[in-house]
């Protein structure tokens, strides 16, 4: 009985996307209640009038996404978080703060669907989150954490990646991640350098002297060519994003020549598949994108040269999976293991479309 | 341990209620004592009292729950069979409460005949790993908030230190100092503490009221393959 004890507390994820928020200083919290999510409303609610933040149950998915655009056009760090079905109604704001250039973090704990769906886990929205978040040319950067370590560490780095590229920063996750507990440590971190938010409305603030220009922060144009150069010139700064923050984590792929791709809660199950490959004699390996936008493509596609296969796992028909052979040129096999409708996979389902995959390229 | 006929589990949200009450009904009912376990959780739609159903059964333990748990249906509660609390007097009962105050709620309506039984421990269930319950503030606002919404007071406190699966006696240990002080706050006794399994014959040297238990991470299984959540 002897030793240091541990700093650590025990968090459901939920609850550490919310103080990963209050970490990167996030105070103000705007959201509306939907299981499987509904703990970091609830841990919010607590937390915030602790600190001196706001918390505050908005009277819809909507109404939320728009009170954090108006906190961040304000130069406040500001969250709101859902699930799917909410997330889908929160789409209108997520196209407005693209168009506006404002920096937010939203989460999303994905369950299922279509429709009102369940209330189990999901990865059904990754499409939605990579590519159709809203109307209009945008893109958002998405971070998957797999465990509830990177559930607080990426949401308090969602924060910087926010403010230092002025776009949504969205936290994709699932009901798994969400709802279960795992040791955290919450040590502090040294404050990112960012650009000074120049750009911040502040009513007439230091407008006395006349030197401040004013400013505007809008999504409408009246010409159309301003449009487009608005949007060209973003698209330029997704294009510097793509080169630079994509990121990923490689396990057992050294030597493997089948590669499982997966995200999220199921990483964690492909890797428990991928450790029942090798007891089995199958030399698998694990690929997890940790940024879904940008896709880590270049990593994945070095892997295409030493393996032989890809097994694409994810809690959908089958959405990721068009990513994978995207970054692989469609150069080898790519079998989806698919569960959904809020049933999880176990090691096994993925064990066993590896060894279909070994035995395609045998 | 010696169980009243009635024992109600409530804490915080996520403070291990439903693992204690869980493994404290299959212990009466491998005492042979006749027990009913009631799912009474309004707050949480996963991890609960139904999801051991097949065990309990399996070990004799009757389950109480709502036709709803464990569904798609998203639908806070309370299970009409809780009132065979008081229909069934010759028989000992267990109730697992939803987290914080809101959970407490669902006691609400019994408030009067729960007050009114003779043989009754409401226990205040916490782990101090976890967050707004690590120090006795904090525990001691969970017990008001807990006690005002139910209408029934607390008879002791469980300590139910844990990080989960890395849990080692050491960190349990360095929760005494708070547990002691809550205890002297609160003006509760500690009726029991929580131990996994593998460090019950480490802890029970020290801890007359150390209570061995399995503890179940059905997320976690699910991830390493080791457990069967019904449905998965």
């Amino acid at each position: 009985m002897k030793g240091e004890a541990r700093v650590k507390v025990l968090m459901k994820g939920n609850e550490a996307v919310a103080e990963g928020a209050i970490a990167a200083g996030c105070r103000f919290y705007f959201g509306y209640p939907i299981t499987p999510q509904s703990e970091i409303a609830a841990h919010m609610s607590k937390r915030m009038p602790r600190i001196g933040g706001v918390f505050l149950q908005a009277e819809s998915e909507i109404a939320a996404i728009n009170m954090v655009i108006g906190a961040s056009a304000a130069g406040k760090r500001a969250m709101t978080s859902s699930s799917s079905p909410g997330v889908a109604l929160k789409s209108e704001g997520l196209s407005y703060l693209a168009g506006c250039d404002l920096p937010a973090v939203v989460v999303n704990i994905q369950r299922g669907g279509p429709g009102l769906g369940g209330i189990q886990p999901s990865q059904a929205d990754y499409h939605q989150a990579t590519r159709g978040a809203g109307h209009g040319d945008f893109h958002m950067l998405v971070l998957a954490p797999s465990g509830i370590q990177e559930m607080f560490d990426l949401t308090r780095e969602a924060f910087d990646l926010a403010d230092k590229y002025r776009m949504t920063c969205m936290i994709l996750s699932d009901g798994v991640l969400g709802q279960m507990m795992e040791p955290l440590d919450m040590s502090e971190k040294p404050a990112a350098e960012l650009p000074p938010k120049d750009w911040v409305l502040t009513g007439t603030e230091n407008h006395a002297d006349g030197k401040n220009k004013r400013r505007i922060i809008n999504s409408l144009y009246l010409e159309p060519t301003e449009l487009e150069f608005h949007n060209i010139e973003r698209y330029k700064k997704y294009a510097q994003i793509a080169a630079s923050e994509a990121r990923f984590e490689n396990y057992k792929t050294e030597d493997a020549e089948i590669v499982v791709a997966a995200y999220g809660a199921t990483a964690r199950i492909a890797k428990s598949a991928v450790n029942l490959a090798r007891e089995n004699g199958v030399k698998a390996g694990l690929f997890r994108p940790i940024t879904l936008w940008p896709f880590p493509k270049s990593a994945l596609k070095a892997l295409a040269g030493s393996a032989r296969a890809f097994v694409t796992a994810e809690m959908s028909m089958g959405q990721m999976t068009d990513d994978v052979d995207l970054a692989i040129e469609c150069s080898r096999p790519n079998i989806l293991c698919s569960r959904t409708g809020g049933v999880v996979h176990t090691p096994e389902d993925i064990w066993g479309k590896i060894g279909e995959a070994a035995k395609l390229v045998d | 341990m010696d169980f009243k006929r009635v024992t109600i589990f409530a804490g915080h949200y996520g403070s291990g209620k439903t693992t204690v009450a869980v493994n404290c009904a299959l212990s009466l009912a491998k005492s042979g004592a006749g027990v009913s376990v009631c799912d009474a959780d309004i707050v949480n739609p996963y991890f609960r009292v139904h999801d051991f159903k097949a065990l309990l059964e399996d070990n004799g333990a009757e389950v109480i729950s709502s036709v709803f748990a464990n569904t798609n249906l998203d639908v806070p509660a309370v299970p009409a069979g809780l009132s065979a609390v008081f229909d069934r007097p010759d028989r000992r009962f267990i109730i697992d409460l939803g987290g914080d105050e809101r959970g407490a709620l669902a006691l609400g309506r019994h408030r009067d005949r729960l007050n009114g039984e003779k043989s009754l421990d409401m226990l205040l269930v916490f782990n101090t790993y976890r967050p707004l319950s690590s120090d006795v503030a904090g525990l001691l606002e969970i017990k008001n908030e807990i006690e005002a919404a139910s209408g029934v007071r607390f008879t002791g406190i469980v300590n139910n230190a844990n990080l989960g699966r890395e849990t080692q006696t050491r960190d349990l240990e360095a929760t005494f100092p708070t547990v002691k002080a809550a205890s002297e706050a609160l003006g509760l006794p500690v009726i029991m503490t929580a131990v996994k399994r593998a460090l019950y014959e480490e802890c029970a040297v020290k801890l007359p009221e150390a209570f061995p238990m399995d503890v179940f991470f059905p997320w976690e299984d699910a991830i390493l393959g080791t457990y069967n959540r019904q449905g998965m």
